[in-house]
This record gives C-alpha cells, structure tokens and sequence, in this order.
C-alpha cells in the first residue's frame, strides 16, 4: 500500500491529484490511502480520509511500502525511523499552499543530507513514484537515531530531578 | 505567588510533555524514552494522539494557534490548570503556542523548563521559539548552524 500524507491544517491539491492521476493509470489499480486534511476528498482512484488517529496511522505505516508526504517533520521523522521509502513534495507558499517557503528550504536541506528523495514538482512525481515501487522491497531497519539528544535530556533529566526532592 | 485555591488537590510529577499536534507531537514522541522511571503527564490538543502514550493517559487542550486568539485564552487557562495540579519538576515542550504557554505557567512555579525547536525550519527558529528564549531554562535547537553561545545550544538532532 502507498501512504500518502499532507498534515491536517492546509489542503495539498498538487500532491493529492498528481498521486491520484499517476495511479489511474496503472492497471491493476494499486492501493492508496491518502490522508487529505483539510483538502477534498474527492478522488476517484485513491482511498481518503481527512484524519488518522493515533491507532490508525499506525496501521497506516505498517502496511505502507511507500509514503509520500509533504515536507512536513511528523511524516519524514516517521519514514526515516521506520524505514520507510518516503517521497517528499514540499509545500509552495507562492502557490498559497503554505505561510511561508519553509517547506522548501527543509527539502532542500534533506535532499543535501541524502535522507529522502524530493518530488520538486507535480511532474517529478509519476516518474519519482515508479523508480521508488521498482526497487527492491528490502527489510525495513528501525534506525536509532536522535540519541546523542535523548541522551543529553535524559541526563539533564536526572541532574534536575536529583537536586529537586 | 500563591495560586492553590485554583486546583483542589496537587500531584507533583516530574515531567509535563506539552506540544501541537502534527509534526511538534511526533518529534516529541521520540523524546519519551529520555523519561524512561520519571512520573510524567502528557498534553497535546488531538485526542486521537491518545494510544502514542505510555499508561493511555493523555491531557486534551483546545487547539489554539496565532490566529485563534479567544482559543488561545483558553488553552493558557487549560495549561494554567495543567501545571497548577501537578506542579511539574521540568515541563519539555516542542512548540508550538501550548508549548510556549507551559513555559510561562512553569516560570511561574519553579519548573525547569525545556524548548526543543522542531527540525522543520533550517534557516531561523519557529516563531514560538524564539518568543520561548525569556522562559527556558534549556535552549535547543536542531540545526548546529541556528545555535548561539548565548543560547539557543546544539545537543543533537532527532533527524
């Protein structure tokens, strides 16, 4: 199953259709499940639902051999610990789909880092989506990362908290 | 200041995990296992995000942001609330409006408190926390490159 997800505050019509219209091309039609937000739910080819909760989205995740999200930190932190293949679209505030560009700059700073790849447009989609769908499905590996900063707080937990009682 | 007539019993916990829904809560989420033996109460404004916590216990707020003033008064009220009852030792937020609300409250009662901006912005920090920077008593951003010797500091990231 492919997961998509746009976050629940601004609709993300770009990224819905271009998913929508690359899967009414394939035949069979494969299994998507996009969460839309605040967005329409008006898509022929794709399951959709405006809101996951907690139980729910896990579900989501467990079955998804690929999400594709916008640059939001929820869905790309949730991809990367789980090892999932994950898309990234970012949000374009000149398009009015977001408050600011700062979907843009945190794609740009990801793709540098090499941790996901970036749809810079509807069009890299289809193409982007196909290559991902053709590699091979290994083992998904949880990553352990953000350590060194759960250390640090943990640490800083127990200093705090020793002095206290 | 003495605010007891406002809640009738206090339970001290240790820790108060306050944050947004959406990508704030998530990188939270992964700051739990750092209160692995702490007493800790959690709050976010989506009940939905409910089964994320440990014992199934979770402090629903009214989502308020910027632009929902009126809901903003009551979600500080919430938060007042919150942070008068269980007293926390150190509230840990990731932004963004109620996580800048615990930490005024806890200033207010002694708690230690600690901002973590969220990685989503490279090139500044969020608007909450930068107006945090008066109320923490530790300072972190996620990018090296955003740190300050003054603070905001550099421990690592969660990316």
């Amino acid at each position: 199953m492919i997961f998509v997800t746009v976050g629940t505050q601004l609709p993300f019509e770009r990224l819905v259709a271009a998913v929508d219209n690359w899967s009414s091309s394939k035949s069979p039609k494969p299994e998507v499940l996009a969460q839309v937000g605040a967005g329409s739910l008006d898509y022929g080819n794709l399951r959709t639902v405006r809101t996951l909760d907690g139980a729910q989205y896990s579900a989501a995740i467990a079955d998804a051999e690929l999400i594709i999200a916008h640059a939001g930190t929820g869905s790309i932190l949730t991809a990367l610990d789980l090892g999932i293949p994950v898309i990234v679209m970012p949000r374009d505030d000149r398009r009015g789909e977001h408050r600011d560009d700062h979907q843009i700059q945190t794609a740009r700073q990801l793709e540098k880092m090499g941790l996901v790849s970036i749809a810079w447009s509807e069009k890299e989609l289809p193409l982007l989506i196909d290559d991902k769908l053709r590699q091979p499905r290994g083992a998904r590996t949880k990553r352990k990362r953000g350590t060194e900063l759960v250390d640090y707080l943990r640490s800083y937990l127990r200093d705090v908290l020793s002095g206290d009682r | 200041m003495d605010l007891g007539p406002l809640v009738s019993t206090v339970v001290r916990c240790d820790v108060l995990a306050i944050s947004s829904p959406g990508g704030h809560w998530v990188e939270l989420t992964r700051l739990f296992p750092a209160f692995e033996g702490r007493s800790v109460e959690y709050a976010t404004t989506d009940a939905g995000r409910v089964t994320d916590v440990p014992g199934g216990r979770l402090h629903v707020l009214a989502d308020a942001n910027k632009r929902t003033p009126l809901r903003l008064v009551v979600c500080g009220w919430q938060v007042l609330r919150l942070v008068l009852r269980f007293r926390p030792r150190v509230i840990v937020t990731t932004g963004a409006a109620p996580g800048l609300l615990a930490l005024l409250c806890g200033q207010m009662v002694g708690a230690r408190c600690v901002w973590l901006d969220i990685f989503g912005l490279v090139d500044r920090m969020t608007l909450s926390g930068r107006m945090a920077k008066p109320f923490a008593d530790l300072y972190l951003v996620q990018w090296p490159h955003l740190a300050r010797p003054n603070g905001p500091h550099y421990r690592g990231s969660l990316l």
